[in-house]
């Protein structure tokens, strides 16, 4: 699958005046509960959630990703999601 | 000779003495500052040896040591003040260039880096399939009995980072077991791989090229065998490797998924 270099874009999250620090734990953790929230509400084709999906999985490993995925499953995430 | 002006040096070398060159604008800074310590410690070391000399020469009649003097209320502000205020003069520019270097403000590109024992995991997830699925890889030393001609000992992995030249990289580094250290000489940083929590280091490389670097964190057994190896390209061969790590992920996909 060739890239075009003339239509790719770089796409990251910026800074976030929330988490200044170098310490961006929370950071990644907060985008992930507003993602789930945020579908729950207004469910997942809505496309503002998507901002929230796009800084959570460029800042969360996939392995705490899919850790909090099962947990969720589960039911026990340890955050309210209503 | 005329190879050794044209190459950069990128990696440890035998009895090198001084840093390696700089690659990214924060490497840069920190070259300023070492040497403008090693500028101010040389000017200190100079002044108390001839002091001492002179004292240790000619131990009476002269004004550094009048041996007659008991007790000297200038002298001991002086001597108080001053190192203080060296102290000062010398802190400034460190801690400016320390909190610069903790900026990460407006990144193009972030890549996550893991620490395992004993090896990296790299993950590139601003790019992602339709599926969810990204790009991550897993990087090892290249053992001793496979190294190939010009590769280096104890430093050349398996697979390498590979990152655009001129583009503002950001690194989240985390651990997945024990404590270790991201280390990169070039780039001018080293930042602790720490379980359960995210640091980010922002690099601008400035210049093509592939650097080295190595796990800073004693991390256990094979702690000196988790060498890093990043190669920077430009943003076309960039854009290469991309494609062609996609499409790996997708006859990966595919094979999951239907065979």
């Amino acid at each position: 699958m060739a890239i075009d270099p003339e239509t790719f874009k770089f796409e990251t999250p910026q800074f976030d005046p929330r988490f200044p620090n170098q310490n961006q734990t929370k950071n990644c953790a907060q985008n992930y509960v507003d993602y789930q929230k945020c579908i729950a509400i207004k469910g997942e084709d809505f496309e503002p959630c998507k901002i929230f999906w796009r800084t959570y999985t460029s800042l969360c490993p996939v392995d705490w990703v899919e850790k909090w995925n099962d947990q969720k499953e589960a039911g026990k995430l340890p955050f309210k999601l209503d | 000779m005329k190879m050794n002006k044209m190459m950069r040096l990128d990696v440890p070398t035998p009895w090198s003495m001084t840093l390696q060159d700089a690659a990214t604008p924060n490497q840069e800074g920190m070259h300023e500052l070492y040497d403008m310590m090693m500028f101010n410690l040389m000017v200190m070391l100079m002044l108390v040896s001839y002091m001492l000399f002179v004292m240790v020469k000619d131990f009476k009649n002269n004004k550094m040591a009048y041996k007659y003097m008991m007790h000297g209320q200038v002298l001991e502000m002086v001597w108080t003040m001053f190192p203080a205020v060296v102290l000062l003069y010398m802190s400034y520019p460190s801690f400016t260039l320390l909190y610069v270097l903790d900026e990460v403000l407006t990144p193009s590109m972030t890549m996550k880096v893991v620490g395992l024992q004993w090896y990296w995991k790299y993950e590139y997830s601003d790019f992602m399939l339709d599926t969810g699925e990204t790009m991550e890889f897993e990087s090892y030393m290249m053992p001793d009995d496979m190294l190939e001609e010009g590769q280096l000992r104890l430093l050349d992995t398996d697979t390498s980072m590979v990152v655009p030249v001129d583009t503002h990289m950001r690194f989240v580094v985390t651990s997945n077991d024990v404590m270790h250290c991201f280390t990169m000489p070039s780039l001018g940083f080293k930042v602790d791989a720490t379980p359960g929590r995210l640091n980010q280091v922002s690099a601008l490389m400035q210049r093509e090229g592939v650097y080295y670097g190595q796990c800073s964190e004693l991390c256990g057994v094979n702690h000196g065998f988790m060498p890093m190896k990043l190669e920077c390209v430009s943003v076309n061969e960039f854009m290469d490797w991309l494609g062609e790590q996609v499409l790996c992920l997708c006859s990966l996909m595919v094979k999951a998924m239907y065979c």
